[in-house]
C-alpha cells in the first residue's frame, strides 16, 4: 500500500523567481518561518490563481515547514483556494444583513444566470461562486466582492451588469 | 494549599494546579475531553464548565471552565449548577457523531460514551444531515475513522506538541475540521500508538487489535512489563480465546507515565506466531530427526544434564529463569548470554550506578531536567520511551519563563506560545543524526571514541581533578565550553549515554561528567540505556563472575543448556557453529524457532512474557514483577518452571532475594503468595467478562474447571473482588461511570501522582555512599584499513522477538549499510546500488549526509547482515549483478537528515 502512495504522491514544483522574490521580502517581516507561511501562500495564489498540492509542497520546502503544518493554514482560511477557481471569484455575502435584504433570491439569480452553485466554476472557467460570511458593508447590503472590488446595493439588474462587465474584461 | 467549597463540600486543594485536576484528585466526577493529565489545559471543549461565586453573598455566580481556573482560597464553586450548560455543550459536540458504538472499537471503553452519559445528554434532538469525511491510510498501526471526531484537539496536542510529530495536523475549520495527514501514508512518529489511548473516542484505533478485536470487558488482563527493551514500561496485555489481542499502557509515574512506544504496543504479535515452539522435542544427533516427547520425559532429560552441562542465560529471560538455570548448572557453569563486548559494558553500568555519586534518572527526573547531554546513544531507537521524556525536558525553559510571568504551568498553549522555539539546552554527540535533532541546541557528529573524549573534556572542565584529554580540535573545544557553561547554569542537569555503541570509554565519560556535577547531597541525573528487558538483572546474577559467552563457546563443554537465546545474535557465526558442533547434547528453552534451536537435541517450549510471571530489571536497576496474562497452553511452561520442576515464581523470587547482596528488597515486589482481597485472589477477568460458559461450546458443552494459576495472587477468572481503587494488583483501570482508561485517576493518590498501594518496582542498586572518583580518560581509537564500523539500531527490527510480529515486520526493513555520499562516490555507488561487505554478502546502500566519511553504519539485528560477524573495520565494494532484496524499503527508514527527507540523497 505504501508503495502505491509513494508513486502517486505529488511532488514540489519549482517556485518562480517572482514568487521567491516576494516571499524573501515577506521573510524580512517575521521572526519565524511559520509566520511567513500564510503570506507565501497568498503570493503563490496571486501568481497561480490557486494553491495546488505541488505549490503547497514547494512553499513548505522553501520555508522548511512541514507540509502538514502548512496545509493546516491553507485549509483554515477560505480565501486560500486549494482547488482551481475561475478567472473571477464571486464572493457572495450570505450573512444576516444581506439575508434580510433578500440575498437568497439574488443568489438564485446568479445560479440561474451562470449555471453554478456555491463552490462551482463555470465551464468556460470564467466564474467561481463562493459564499462569504460578511464583507463588513452591511449598510449597503446586499453586497458581493470580485477581486478587489465590492459591489453594493445589489439588484438582479446590477448583477447582470457586473457579469457582463467581467466577461467583457476577458 | 487552598480551601475550597464545591457544592457544599470543603476540599483542601493545591492552588498550583487547575481546578479540574484538583476536583478529580478529590475523586469527584467532572466531565472533560481536551484536558489530559500529561498535556495540561487548553480550554477548548467546554465540558468542565462549573459556576464560580464571587463571595458568600453571590447567588448567581459566573460560569468558568474548571481546567482554565486557578482554585481560589475560600472560593465557592458548583458543579451541579452548570449541568445544563454541559448537557448543551455535549449535545452540540455530538451533532456529527455517528453513534456507531456497536461497530466501534472504542465502544465499552469510550471516554465520549462515559462523558455523554455523565452530562445527561441521553436523547438526540438533532435530525439534520451529519458531516462525513474520508478516512486515511495511516500505516500498519493506527486505524482512522474521522466521522467519530468531536474536535477536542487532543490528537494534535499529543502527536505534534507532545511527541514532536510533523506529519499530522488539523485541517480546515469550525464544523469542517479534519485531523489527518497532508497525504495519506504511515504515521512517522515512533509513539503514534498512544493516539488510540489519547483520542477520547474511536477516531484513532489500534489497527492490530482491530484485526482480532474483543471488547475491553472480554479481555483477560494482568499487570505486566514490556519485554521489548531495557526501559521496562508497564503494560497491560489483553487476551481472549488463548491469543494475545493487544497491549495498552499501564501507568507507572516513575517508569512510563501515560505513554509507551509503538514497539511495545504493536510488537507482541510473536506471542501468537505460527513459529512458536509448542511441543517438547528430542533427537539423538544434531542432524537427526526430531521426535515429539512427553513433558515429563523432557523434564527428566533436562534434569539429567545438571552437573555436566554448562548453562547460557539470557538478557530477555526473567530474573527467576536465569536464576533457576544458574542453580541447576551451578554458578561456575553459568554463563551470561550476551556478547563479550556487552558483558563488559553492562558490568561497567552496574559499577557506575553502584559506586559513583549519581542519581539514576527515572522518567520524572528526565522530564524535569533543564540541561541534557546525550553521549552517543540513539535513544529513540534503543530506549524509545526515554526519548519521549527528553522531548518534554527541553520545554522546561519555557516553563521557567512562564513561572516568572506567574503563568500556571498547566497553561499548555500559553506556555508554548510564550516559549516559541526557545528550549532548554540539549546536546547530542552521535555518529549520525538522530530523531531528537530537531529539539537539540547542538548536534555534533563524532565517532563513539571522539564522543568519549569530548565527555572526558567536559568532566575535566567542570572539575579539574577529573582526568584531562589533550588534542581537542578547535570545534570540539568550543563545543565543550558551550556545554560546560550550560551545565553549570542548570538547576537539574542530565547525562544520557548507553551501551549501544559498544564503547566503554563513553560510559566512563558520562560517569565522569555526572560525578563532576555532584555536589554533596545534590547529584546529577544519569541515565544509561541498556539493550534488553533484563540485561542488568542477568548481570547482577553473574555477581562479578567472568563467565562470558566467549568463555562458554571456548570451554570445550560437551553439554549445554541455552535459555531463551539465539547465540548467533551474540557471537560470530563461526564461533557459535564450532561450539554447537562440538556438543553432544544441547538443550534449548525458547519461545520462537531460531538458528540456535535448529541444532538442539532437546527443545522445551517456553512461555512468553504473556504466559509467564517473573521479574525484569530495567536500565535503572529497577526490578519489576510481571504477572502472566493467560495460562500457557500445555506443554508450554515458563522457563523458570521447566528449570525448577514447577516451583512457584514467588518462591524462586524469594530465593533470588536471599542470594543477591541487597536482594531482600525483592520480597517487596509482590504482595506475597497468600495475598487476597476478601478471601479471594485478584481476578484477571473483568466482572463483566462474557461468554465463559459458551466460549468452548464448539468443543464441549461441559464447562471445565477454570485454569489454575500455580503462582499465587491472581487467578484466571472473573471470580474475586476487582480492586476498584486499590492498585496493589493493578491491571485494567475501571470505575463505575468511567469505562475508559481515563478512570485511572480513581487509582491515583492525586492526578498524575503514584497509584494507591501500587508497586513502583524496587531499585536494587544503592550508591548512597559513593564518593567522587574518576575513570581514566583513556580512549582507544580503532585503526586499520577500510571503513570504521559503528552499529545502527532500529526501533522496528533490531530486537529479536518484536521483529517477528507482523505489524513491526511491516515497518522494518532488510539490512543495509549507511554511508556518506562522498564515500559512495569514491566506491562508484549510486543510491540504488548494492555493497559487498567484506565476506558477508551484499546489501543495499543508504546514503546519509550526517555520517562521517570513512565510517560506515551497520544495522543490528536486521535480516541479511549479522553485526556479530563484523570486524572493527570492514572493506566495502560495489556489488556485482545487484538486485535490491525483497523487504528493502528505504522509505521505512525514518532518519532526521533533512536532505534525505527531501529526497536529495535518497
Amino acid at each position: 500500500m505504501s508503495n502505491i502512495i509513494a508513486s502517486t504522491a505529488p511532488k514540489a514544483r519549482a517556485l518562480t523567481p517572482e514568487e521567491i522574490h516576494e516571499i524573501e521580502h515577506e521573510k524580512t517581516h517575521y521572526p519565524y518561518a511559520q509566520a511567513v507561511g500564510l503570506e507565501a501562500l497568498k503570493i503563490v495564489q496571486k501568481y497561480q490563481g490557486w494553491v495546488s498540492d505541488e505549490s503547497l509542497l514547494a512553499v513548505a520546502e522553501y520555508l522548511d515547514l512541514a507540509p502538514d503544518e502548512l496545509e493546516g493554514v491553507a485549509t483554515f482560511f477560505n480565501m486560500i483556494f486549494r482547488r482551481p477557481v475561475g478567472r473571477h471569484v464571486i464572493q457572495f455575502c450570505d450573512s444576516v444583513a444581506c439575508w434580510m435584504l433578500g440575498c437568497d433570491s439574488l443568489k438564485g439569480h446568479i445560479t440561474s444566470t451562470l449555471g453554478i452553485e456555491y463552490g462551482e466554476t463555470t465551464a468556460d472557467n470564467m466564474f467561481t461562486l463562493i459564499p462569504v460570511p460578511c464583507l463588513g458593508d452591511c449598510d449597503k447590503a446586499p453586497v458581493l466582492q470580485v477581486g478587489d472590488v465590492v459591489y453594493r446595493n445589489l439588484t438582479p439588474e446590477k448583477i447582470d451588469q457586473i457579469i457582463a462587465d467581467l466577461r467583457a474584461q476577458a | 494549599m487552598a480551601k475550597i467549597n464545591v457544592d457544599g463540600k470543603v476540599f483542601e486543594v493545591d492552588p498550583n494546579n487547575n481546578l479540574l485536576q484538583e476536583i478529580l484528585s478529590q475523586q469527584v466526577d467532572l466531565p472533560y475531553f481536551c484536558w489530559h493529565p500529561a498535556m495540561g489545559s487548553v480550554g477548548s471543549c467546554r465540558q468542565c464548565a462549573i459556576i464560580e461565586y464571587a463571595n458568600d453573598e453571590d447567588q448567581r455566580g459566573r460560569q468558568v471552565m474548571a481546567c482554565m481556573t486557578v482554585p481560589r482560597e475560600g472560593a465557592r464553586y458548583s458543579i451541579e449548577k452548570a449541568a445544563g450548560f454541559r448537557a448543551q455543550a455535549i449535545e452540540s459536540i455530538m451533532i456529527n457523531h455517528p453513534h456507531d458504538c456497536p461497530v466501534c472499537e472504542e465502544g465499552g471503553e469510550c471516554h465520549l460514551q462515559d462523558m455523554t452519559v455523565m452530562s445527561g445528554h441521553t436523547y438526540r434532538r438533532y435530525d439534520g444531515m451529519k458531516k462525513t469525511h474520508n478516512n486515511q491510510y495511516l500505516g500498519p498501526f493506527i486505524g482512522h475513522e474521522m466521522n467519530r471526531c468531536i474536535t477536542c484537539y487532543r490528537c494534535v496536542r499529543y502527536y505534534n506538541d507532545y511527541a514532536g510529530g510533523t506529519d499530522f495536523g488539523p485541517q480546515a475549520s469550525h464544523d469542517n475540521t479534519y485531523f489527518g495527514r497532508f497525504q495519506e501514508g504511515p504515521l512517522e512518529s515512533e509513539f503514534s500508538g498512544n493516539l488510540a489511548e489519547v483520542c477520547p473516542t474511536g477516531v484513532f484505533t489500534d489497527k492490530v487489535f482491530s484485526k482480532h478485536y474483543s471488547r475491553k470487558w472480554d479481555l483477560q488482563t494482568s499487570p505486566s512489563v514490556c519485554a521489548a527493551c531495557g526501559v521496562g514500561c508497564n503494560i497491560n496485555p489483553g487476551e481472549r480465546y488463548g491469543t494475545l489481542r493487544r497491549v495498552v499502557n499501564r501507568f507507572n509515574d516513575e517508569v512510563n507515565g501515560y505513554f509507551i512506544c509503538d514497539k511495545g504496543r504493536f510488537g507482541t504479535g510473536y506471542v501468537n506466531s505460527s513459529e512458536r515452539i509448542t511441543v517438547c522435542m528430542s533427537r539423538d544427533t544434531h542432524d537427526g530427526r526430531p521426535v515429539q516427547i512427553e513433558a515429563d520425559t523432557a523434564r527428566a532429560q533436562l534434569k539429567a544434564m545438571a552437573g555436566s552441562a554448562i548453562g547460557i542465560g539470557s538478557p530477555r529471560a526473567s530474573l527467576e529463569a536465569n536464576f533457576a538455570l544458574r542453580e541447576l548448572v551451578g554458578a561456575d557453569n553459568f554463563h551470561a548470554g550476551v556478547s563479550d563486548a556487552e558483558f563488559g559494558l553492562l558490568n561497567q553500568v552496574l559499577d557506575i550506578y553502584s559506586n559513583r555519586p549519581v542519581n539514576i534518572a527515572n522518567i520524572r527526573d528526565i522530564e524535569n531536567s533543564d540541561c541534557i547531554v546525550i553521549l552517543g546513544e540513539d535513544v529513540t531507537n534503543t530506549a524509545a520511551r526515554l526519548a519521549l521524556a527528553l522531548r518534554q525536558s527541553v520545554r522546561n525553559l519555557g516553563k521557567e519563563m512562564a513561572a516568572k510571568l506567574k503563568f500556571p504551568n498547566w497553561q499548555d498553549a500559553a506556555i508554548r506560545q510564550l516559549a516559541m522555539d526557545r528550549k532548554s539546552p540539549l546536546y547530542i554527540v552521535s555518529p549520525h543524526s538522530t530523531r531528537l535533532d530537531d529539539v537539540a541546541k547542538t548536534v555534533h557528529i563524532a565517532s563513539a571514541a571522539d564522543a568519549a573524549r569530548i565527555g572526558f573534556a567536559i568532566a575535566n572542565a567542570l572539575d579539574n581533578s577529573a582526568p584531562a584529554v589533550s588534542d581537542l580540535s578547535v570545534d570540539e573545544k568550543t563545543l565543550v565550553d558551550q556545554i560546560v557553561a550550560d551545565l553549570k547554569a542548570a538547576r537539574q542537569p542530565l547525562v544520557v549515554s548507553g551501551t549501544s555503541l559498544l564503547e566503554p570509554a563513553l560510559l566512563n565519560a558520562a560517569a565522569n561528567i555526572a560525578t563532576a556535577l555532584a555536589n554533596g547531597e545534590s547529584r546529577c541525573n544519569l541515565a544509561l540505556a541498556v539493550p534488553e528487558a533484563n540485561s542488568l538483572g542477568l548481570m547482577m546474577l553473574m555477581q562479578g563472575s567472568g563467565n562470558t559467552l566467549g568463555k562458554a563457546l571456548g570451554s570445550g563443554s560437551k553439554q549445554a543448556i541455552v535459555l531463551e537465546n539465539d547465540l548467533y545474535r551474540r557471537a560470530p557465526a563461526r564461533a557459535v557453529d564450532s561450539f554447537l558442533g562440538g556438543l553432544d547434547k544441547l538443550a534449548v528453552l525458547d519461545t520462537l524457532q531460531n538458528r540456535t534451536g535448529e541444532a538442539a537435541n532437546l527443545v522445551l517450549p517456553a512461555g512468553t512474557f504473556a504466559e509467564s510471571s517473573g521479574t525484569f530489571v530495567n536500565y535503572e536497576g529497577r526490578a519489576q514483577y510481571f504477572y502472566s496474562t493467560f495460562p500457557a497452553k500445555a506443554p508450554i511452561l515458563s522457563s523458570a518452571k521447566w528449570l525448577t520442576e514447577g516451583k512457584k515464581t514467588e518462591e524462586i523470587l524469594a530465593e533470588v532475594a536471599a542470594s543477591l547482596p541487597g536482594g531482600a528488597i525483592l520480597n517487596k515486589l509482590t504482595p506475597g503468595a497468600d495475598f487476597n482481597f476478601a478471601g479471594m485472589r485478584a481476578p484477571r477477568q473483568h466482572h463483566r467478562y462474557s461468554g465463559r460458559t459458551a466460549m468452548r461450546a464448539n468443543i464441549s458443552v461441559h464447562e471445565p474447571k477454570q485454569e489454575q494459576d500455580e503462582d499465587g495472587i491472581m487467578n484466571y477468572s472473573m471470580e474475586g473482588v476487582p480492586p476498584l481503587k486499590d492498585a496493589t494488583v493493578f491491571s485494567s483501570p475501571w470505575a463505575p461511570g468511567w469505562n475508559s482508561n481515563q478512570s485511572l485517576f480513581k487509582f491515583e493518590t492525586k492526578v498524575g501522582g503514584p497509584l494507591k498501594q501500587a508497586s513502583h518496582g524496587v531499585r536494587l542498586l544503592d550508591n548512597s555512599g559513593a564518593a567522587n572518583t574518576w575513570y581514566d580518560a583513556t580512549v582507544t581509537k580503532a585503526s586499520g584499513d577500510g571503513f570504521s564500523v559503528f552499529p545502527v539500531y532500529h526501533l522496528f527490527g533490531s530486537e529479536e522477538l518484536t521483529s517477528r510480529s507482523p505489524a513491526i515486520g511491516e515497518k522494518a526493513t532488510a539490512a543495509y549499510v549507511a554511508l556518506n555520499p562522498a564515500d559512495a562516490d569514491k566506491l562508484g555507488l549510486a543510491a540504488s546500488d548494492g555493497v559487498q561487505v567484506q565476506h558477508n554478502g551484499a546489501v543495499p546502500v543508504l546514503l546519509r549526509n550526517s555520517i562521517q566519511p570513512g565510517t560506515v553504519g551497520i544495522p543490528v539485528g536486521l535480516d541479511g547482515l549479522n553485526f556479530q560477524d563484523m570486524t572493527a573495520n570492514v572493506s566495502l565494494e560495489k556489488a556485482r549483478d545487484w538486485q535490491s532484496p525483497k523487504g528493502w524499503r528505504a522509505a521505512n527508514i525514518i532518519v532526521s537528515d533533512r536532505s534525505m527527507k527531501k529526497g536529495e540523497a535518497n
